[in-house]
């Protein structure tokens, strides 16, 4: 018996974009000082979605031709695929233009193939007069607490063995050895030695954080961003309790002084 | 109700085969009815070092293919009275060795015997897994050396993960620390981990500390386990280990470095 293959699947997806924070409604200026930052990188945006941040200029009053800037943006290679924020005219205007609407919720976890990227594009920024961000949670609260109860271990996890605590925090009470690897959406806790890999906020909570009663880990990462110790662990927070947070794209290790 | 005892390591020339010798040995010595199986389907050790390979007919993969009884495959050991081995194949590989057919006959050996010790080969594929599958305790040998206690905590994730207690969700195999090749000298040098540390990465029980020494080679090569020789620190030391694990409170020896004349003329490093 023969199956139809389905034409199209409709499934949601969690990817970074570009965002073009949108600071004036002075057509002239912005095309100008476009030109000019392109001129530096030609090929900085090669068919590149971009989505026009609005919240700037929402305040303004005043509307933007978006037809003009979208073509204006096309003749350079940038894509500009929607607007998020922006006056309700703003928005109206957008769609005149046939520009889509970016809403304003939070996006859940962002998964964690699709975080890792997250850094790369933070070295893009780098480049002066823009700034790329992900499509941020706005509400911080409303990502942050896991669906379900804490997973809580209380055997020695041992080389080799690997436990996940999907969309939960997991707390350890017994030694991580070397090899043995923790994972978890949430926060990760371990009340002994942690001489293993931690892996928290795996699905792309930058909010998780890790918390260690003895730092001997060799790798710890939170939302993609992780830090390997080849040159041992700094010497303040080796072997002492600790905790693990994100900062931007850094990953910050802080002696845990209670 | 008979015991089956694991003899692991995850590493291979740490001494499992030695310790299974000597420990089965010991066993027996004490009056209990013992066994000792080879899983080491392909490289059998066991019986050289028990000295009864000449006396090798059949082996484990005959019995569990139905060609002999358990009858015919087992060899009196020739120093104790009380101690059997059930030889491992040299012909056959590892796939040859099934978890029903060992079980069955686990559980004929446990009709007859107080301890049944198994000896398992090297690794973490199929022999090993077979080796430890049944296992109601576990001797864990490790060698004081880094390599060598990663590969017993992976062996110990093993058996707390896919053993048939931990898939069944019995009571945990209880698990025993055994420090073999232990040379307090180079400890105190910091060219070996110290038993402290060991504990420190494995944190089980620790079940005995074996010295390195020369004699075990000896003992090796003339088919007598170590156990057996005279004025040996260590026939001592396993002799230590089987009166612990009957439940007898003994101080640990071994660990510490001996300043005697007497040993450093008998060759130390």
């Amino acid at each position: 018996m023969t199956r139809e293959e389905p034409a199209f699947k409709i499934k949601t997806g969690n990817i970074s974009v570009l965002q073009l924070h949108i600071l004036t409604t002075d057509l002239t200026q912005l095309k100008q000082a476009l030109t000019v930052r392109l001129a530096q990188t030609p090929d900085f945006f090669a068919s590149t979605p971009i989505v026009l941040e609005l919240s700037g200029i929402a305040e303004s009053g005043l509307c933007l031709s978006f037809s003009d800037l979208v073509s204006f943006m096309s003749g350079h290679g940038m894509c500009a695929a929607g607007v998020l924020g922006g006056s309700a005219e703003q928005r109206e205007d957008a769609i005149q233009a046939g520009l889509g609407l970016f809403s304003d919720a939070p996006v859940r976890g962002v998964s964690k193939r699709d975080a890792e990227p997250v850094a790369e594009i933070h070295e893009q920024s780098e480049l002066p007069g823009f700034s790329a961000e992900v499509v941020e949670p706005a509400d911080k609260e409303v990502a942050a607490p896991p669906a379900r109860p804490t997973l809580v271990i209380d055997k020695p996890v041992r080389t080799g063995q690997r436990i996940y605590a999907e969309g939960a925090n997991l707390v350890v009470l017994a030694i991580v050895n070397a090899g043995a690897e923790l994972i978890a959406d949430g926060d990760i806790h371990v009340y002994a030695p942690m001489r293993g890999k931690a892996i928290a906020g795996a699905r792309g909570n930058e909010a998780a954080r890790i918390f260690v009663n003895s730092m001997e880990a060799e790798l710890l990462s939170i939302a993609g961003c992780f830090k390997l110790f080849e040159e041992g662990i700094p010497e303040n927070v080796r072997a002492k309790p600790a905790r693990v947070h994100l900062d931007g794209s850094r990953l910050v290790i802080e002696p845990l002084n209670g | 109700m008979a015991k089956v005892i694991v003899v692991t390591s995850g590493k291979g020339g740490v001494g499992k085969t030695t310790t299974s010798a000597s420990f089965s040995s010991g066993l027996a010595m004490r009056g209990n009815r013992t066994v000792v199986i080879d899983f080491d389907v392909g490289l059998r050790n066991l019986d050289l070092i028990m000295g009864c390979e000449r006396r090798v007919v059949y082996d484990i993969i005959n019995v569990i293919n139905g060609e002999v009884s358990l009858k015919q495959a087992l060899i009196k050991d020739k120093n104790c009275d009380n101690l059997y081995i059930l030889p491992a194949s040299q012909t056959r590989d590892k796939d040859a060795l099934n978890l029903e057919g060992v079980e069955r006959i686990l559980n004929e050996l446990k009709e007859t015997f107080d301890f049944i010790v198994c000896d398992s080969p090297a690794g973490i594929e199929s022999g090993a897994f077979t080796a430890m599958y049944f296992a109601d305790e576990a001797l864990i040998v490790t060698n004081p050396e880094v390599s060598s206690v990663r590969d017993s905590d992976r062996i110990l994730g093993i058996l707390a993960a896919k053993s048939k207690r931990a898939v069944e969700g019995l009571e945990p195999v209880k698990e025993h620390l055994l420090v073999t090749r232990y040379d307090p000298k180079r400890v105190n040098t910091g060219a070996m981990l110290s038993v402290v540390d060991i504990q420190e990465i494995l944190r089980i029980p620790l079940l005995g500390v074996i010295p390195e020494s020369e004699s075990v080679l000896q003992a090796s090569n003339s088919g007598t386990p170590a156990i057996h020789l005279d004025k040996s620190d260590v026939a001592e030391a396993y002799r230590d280990v089987v009166g612990r694990f009957m439940g007898e409170e003994l101080p640990m020896r071994f660990i510490n470095e001996k300043a005697g004349f007497f040993k450093r003329l008998l060759g130390g490093h």
